[in-house]
């Protein structure tokens, strides 16, 4: 099964999101990764490091993060870990982290659940 | 000109320079940003300076990746993967070299604007470090033939223009974007701390 770290800079918002997705997806692997090592806002080359390995397997793993650099910290991360399937998602954090973990709950492999999250921003709420 | 082991004392007057001038930085931040700028990368640094032992005796281009990955790994705020990857790019430009010459400063300065680009995906006028990267970089191209030392003098004249320039505009890339005219009058923190290292580095060649 598809695996998810969620990057913010926020450790709670992390742990939040990571959270949230098991209301709909019980059972998937989903780490946080938010915040500095002591807790503080921003984003640890690290953390997410760690994080990738706690829930990595062949199927692969997807990023999600909040912004700036989240994101560049992100791409860091996966160009240190070449040649493991991994892949950063475009779409916002919340939504994209639900729609992924119910993807992946239902078996579809990581290509699918990336080509469906570039969708997820593109939706309006209201 | 230079040789490896003062490329390593040159790091650290930057790192002692970044440290002492933290909270000036993190204030500049504070206005148009999260603030963390001086705080995140004297940490950074710090966390260079910790890594010396392992510079010691090694070309450039292992010195300045290291100071990459040490940067990455302990920043935290963007300034991190950003300036991170400029030293990275730079180090892979300076491989296996245990000097560098008047040509170098230009290949370095090359390659650290590109690892900026290709990372924070910004272009000139955007109210980034960027704004003082590039002039520097122009102005140190047309006086290296009048020597090294003049050409950095000239760098780092431009490289303070271009801070002063970032006041006059509005950041468009970055945390300070979301504030949009509000940004306007005060000077990119980015562009400040590219400043107070090219000024370091031009003191001691």
């Amino acid at each position: 099964m598809v695996g998810f770290v969620i990057v913010s800079h926020c450790q709670k918002l992390a742990e939040g999101v990571a959270e949230l997705t098991t209301m709909m997806a019980d059972g998937v692997p989903v780490r946080a990764a938010g915040g500095m090592d002591d807790g503080g806002f921003g984003t640890s080359f690290d953390k997410i490091s760690r994080a990738i390995g706690e829930v990595y397997s062949d199927d692969g793993v997807i990023l999600l993060m909040d912004m700036g650099s989240a994101v560049m910290t992100a791409e860091m991360v996966l160009e240190s870990m070449e040649g493991r399937k991994l892949a950063l998602a475009d779409c916002p954090l919340v939504e994209g982290a639900v729609t992924g973990t119910v993807e992946a709950a239902g078996g579809l492999p990581m290509e699918e659940i990336l080509r469906d999250l570039a969708e997820v921003g593109k939706q309006n709420k209201l | 000109m230079v040789n490896s082991e003062q490329v390593v004392g040159i790091l650290h007057a930057i790192g002692d320079k970044i440290i002492e001038q933290k909270l000036y930085l993190s204030e500049l931040d504070n206005v148009i940003g999260d603030g963390d700028h001086g705080i995140n990368l004297a940490r950074g640094f710090l966390a260079v300076q910790q890594k010396e032992p392992a510079m010691q005796g090694k070309d450039v281009g292992t010195i300045f990746k290291t100071v990459g990955m040490a940067l990455v790994s302990t920043v935290g705020g963007a300034s991190g993967p950003l300036y991170g990857t400029a030293f990275m790019q730079a180090g892979k430009e300076m491989a296996g070299k245990t000097e560098i010459g008047p040509d170098d400063l230009l290949t370095i300065l090359n390659a650290a604007i590109a690892g900026v680009q290709l990372r924070g995906k910004a272009v000139a006028g955007e109210k980034t470090m960027l704004d003082a990267m590039i002039p520097a970089r122009d102005a140190l191209a047309a006086n290296l033939p009048l020597g090294a030392k003049g050409a950095l003098a000239a760098a780092v004249q431009a490289a303070r223009d271009g801070v002063a320039y970032t006041k006059t505009i509005i950041a468009t890339k970055g945390r300070a974007s979301y504030l949009g005219e509000r940004s306007l009058g005060h000077q990119d923190p980015g562009a400040t701390s590219f400043t107070m290292m090219l000024e370091v580095a031009a003191d001691a060649v």
